[in-house]
């Protein structure tokens, strides 16, 4: 959810919407706001699923650290979203270890 | 710290040794404190032996938590325990970008 | 290979501060980031500031930021953003990663101000999607204007904790309780009782047991601890949240001083592995210097004085100043710093348990306990006092260091004295004309006007307000304790909003009479 007005901040400078898709699916965003923050406001909690127990991640630092966030973006693995700018027309798909292949018979939970 | 003669008693087994740790190379906290009892008493040789803090963060996440755990199996204060080295690259970086170190310097 | 007078590695507030001292001496200056954007945290700050003058208090974090900014531009300072330094050697030469290349850069002084890392803790399900760092809170909201949650539990009561709580309400978020695992609230009782009096529980000696959810988080367990850390038995608390948000300290990141071969220190009264430095930031290797969070967790406020007194030396080191030059000028800056470095939270104090103030008033053992001060603990203070028509109610009650509600008074009717964390007193020869600029000038937000009595059994409360919706003269509603509790009907009668408050609304409220000294945060009907 997008903060509409803030008491200190007023109402926030972002960029013209534009639309990406996560996981095939078409969402809209703010044109260089993070990946992450765009995926955030269209409600998607889970950015990928560990290598070795298939356990669901998704933001943790929000400024590039931890690299939790990370998602296959244009076909290249292990891109930090929260701090990669949002672009129209971008291919965001969840990460599954280090590809955006779910693995056969994993249990995504 | 390196005196391998201590005595750091068996390994007991505890509830939550199943807890992960280090969150990028899903490192259990079981397999931390077992890592000790194997004889791994510095974060160094933790880190080697198991890779927590090796994975894309880093140990950014990590490495006090690690610390904290490795200082109690070995009954000793975390600020006792010598850090791990710090060396470059500080950040993850592409290999592809690390190859090219210094071609735009002239 | 480019060569600088300084190089400054972070653009927080310790790196841009010591890059402007530098840069108006003389030195040819580059700043580099890892961030898109410059400020370090800095823009996430949207509170007032602690402090005096100098400090620059009452002003918020980001525009502390922006002035910075403006300030290193004047001046010529490079900032160059996106570059990340992955290494740095011994000759003070260091690797920078900038864009798609690494790059070799020499400086003859180099400034690490890396800041610092959150700490985290583990329990079961904390790697879950929707448990995040305080941090990645600030950023969500206060960056991008994204809401980091609805309902959210916050763990850790120290100034992080309490400060982002408050921010997340101000966004919108509902904070259901505030846990730590320490007995006591760890963060300044004026950040504490601002979060209290909105009604979000106080859970101190509490931690969290379990975050649950599939997916992603839906609720949490927590529970008491005893002194040995481990939860009691019965002690369970459930709450329903989509975000757990962890506040747990900072620890410095100086790894890249490590690496420089300067010599470190395990210090706790710094919080962590940090550089040893001298009183001008300078480490075991001349002419590397560390300033801010990276050499002992602190406020920004101190870290800025920290940068600008590198700076200072740095100019020094390579022959722009005299040493006298940098004597004269570092010691105005230490006395600065010294200023911020007292009181009951000062660095020294950490783990030393207080029981009274400078003054020899006893503490409000309730504020540490549960974040409020108690209505019979309240009047003990110097600041709160009572008198015929409007008057102050000062309700700051440790010794920090700060003091802009001194100057605010055009009346100066308020006084702190020379000595900064004094607990502020009231004159009472001085008539208050209810103009409302010590209100809004408070950081603590700690500062009411009150009419005790308004002839008819009723009396107003005068009380700083920064949320959205602002209620209307005319709304009707609930006025709420110090606690947060419900305690009568209120009305509003007036909200006054000029720029001078900068953004702190002052709302007043009409309640019965015997409540003046109780109603202390106004909720709408909805």
């Amino acid at each position: 959810m997008r903060i509409k007005e803030h008491p200190i901040l007023g109402t926030y400078n972002k960029g013209e919407t534009v639309r990406f898709t996560f996981d095939g699916r078409e969402l809209e965003g703010c044109a260089g706001e993070p990946i992450a923050m765009a995926l955030k406001n269209a409600g998607v909690m889970v950015h990928r699923y560990t290598k070795k127990e298939h356990k669901p991640r998704g933001i943790f630092c929000a400024i590039g650290r931890c690299t939790d966030c990370v998602m296959v973006v244009n076909g290249k693995p292990n891109v930090r979203t929260c701090i990669t700018p949002l672009e129209a027309g971008m291919d965001v798909r969840t990460q599954y270890g280090v590809t955006a292949e779910q693995p056969e018979g994993a249990v995504t939970k | 710290m390196n005196d391998r003669s201590r005595d750091i008693g068996e390994f007991i087994p505890a509830p939550d040794d199943d807890m992960i740790v280090c969150r990028c190379e899903e490192i259990t906290k079981g397999e931390i404190r077992r890592a000790v009892h194997d004889g791994m008493f510095t974060l160094t040789e933790i880190r080697r032996y198991l890779r927590t803090g090796m994975g894309l963060c880093q140990g950014q996440t990590c490495t006090k938590l690690v610390k904290g755990i490795v200082a109690r199996e070995l009954g000793v204060r975390p600020d006792e325990l010598e850090p791990a080295t710090g060396r470059a690259p500080m950040r993850p970086i592409e290999m592809r970008i690390l190859a090219k170190d210094g071609e735009g310097t002239k | 290979m480019k060569r600088y007078d300084m190089i400054v590695v972070g653009a927080g507030p310790a790196g841009l501060s010591a890059a402007i001292e530098a840069a108006r001496r003389g030195l040819r200056v580059v700043v580099y980031d890892e961030n898109e954007k410059p400020g370090g945290q800095l823009f996430k700050q949207i509170h007032k500031f602690f402090g005096s003058k100098e400090h620059k208090a009452k002003i918020r974090g980001f525009k502390i930021g922006e002035e910075l900014l403006s300030e290193a531009a004047a001046l010529g300072v490079e900032v160059v953003l996106n570059a990340i330094v992955i290494g740095l050697f011994r000759e003070k030469e260091i690797t920078v990663k900038i864009g798609e290349s690494v790059e070799h850069i020499k400086g003859d002084t180099v400034l690490i101000a890396t800041g610092a890392s959150e700490n985290m803790v583990t329990f079961p399900g904390w790697t879950l999607p929707g448990v995040i760092g305080a941090g990645a809170a600030q950023t969500m909201m206060n960056l991008h204007g994204i809401l980091p949650g609805q309902r959210v539990l916050m763990l850790g009561s120290g100034n992080v904790g309490l400060v982002v709580s408050f921010q997340l309400m101000q966004a919108g978020c509902e904070v259901v309780a505030l846990a730590d695992a320490a007995p006591r609230v760890g963060g300044y009782g004026v950040h504490a009782s601002k979060v209290a009096r909105c009604g979000v529980p106080f859970y101190l000696s509490h931690t969290i047991i379990s975050a649950d959810g599939d997916d992603h988080v839906t609720g949490v367990t927590i529970g008491e601890v005893d002194k040995s850390w481990k939860i009691i038995p019965g002690t369970e608390k459930h709450f329903d949240v989509d975000t757990i948000c962890l506040a747990v300290g900072l620890s410095p990141m100086s790894k890249l001083c490590d690496m420089a071969g300067c010599e470190m220190e395990d210090n706790p009264a710094k919080a962590g592995f940090v550089p040893k430095t001298d009183k001008f930031g300078e480490t075991s290797v001349a002419g590397i210097y560390a300033a801010g969070d990276v050499s002992g967790i602190e406020e920004a406020s101190s870290a800025m004085i920290e940068g600008r007194i590198a700076g200072i030396a740095a100019a020094a080191r390579l022959g722009f100043i005299t040493v006298e030059e940098r004597d004269d000028e570092a010691a105005k800056q230490e006395a600065a710093l010294d200023g911020l470095r007292k009181g009951m939270f000062a660095p020294g104090m950490r783990g030393k348990a207080i029981s009274e103030t400078e003054e020899g008033v006893p503490l409000s053992q309730s504020l540490l306990n549960h974040g409020f001060v108690a209505d019979d603990e309240i009047e003990r203070f110097p600041g709160v006092t009572h008198s015929k028509g409007i008057h102050p109610v000062i309700e700051c009650t440790q010794n920090i260091p700060c003091n802009p509600c001194q100057d605010a008074c055009p009346k100066h009717c308020i006084r702190v004295g020379s000595n900064i964390t004094a607990l502020p007193s009231i004159d009472p020869e001085v008539k208050c004309t209810g103009c409302g600029m010590c209100v809004a000038s408070c950081s603590g937000q700690a500062i009411f006007l009150v009419n005790e009595d308004c002839g008819d059994g009723t009396a107003e409360v005068t009380l700083p307000y920064e949320f959205l919706p602002l209620p209307q003269k005319g709304d009707k509603g609930t006025a709420l304790s110090r606690s947060g509790e419900a305690v009568c009907s209120a009305e509003v009668v007036g909200v006054r909003s000029t720029k001078a408050f900068d953004h702190t609304n002052l709302l007043t409220m009409k309640v019965p009479a015997e409540f003046a000294m109780k109603a202390r945060f106004f909720r709408r009907e909805d």
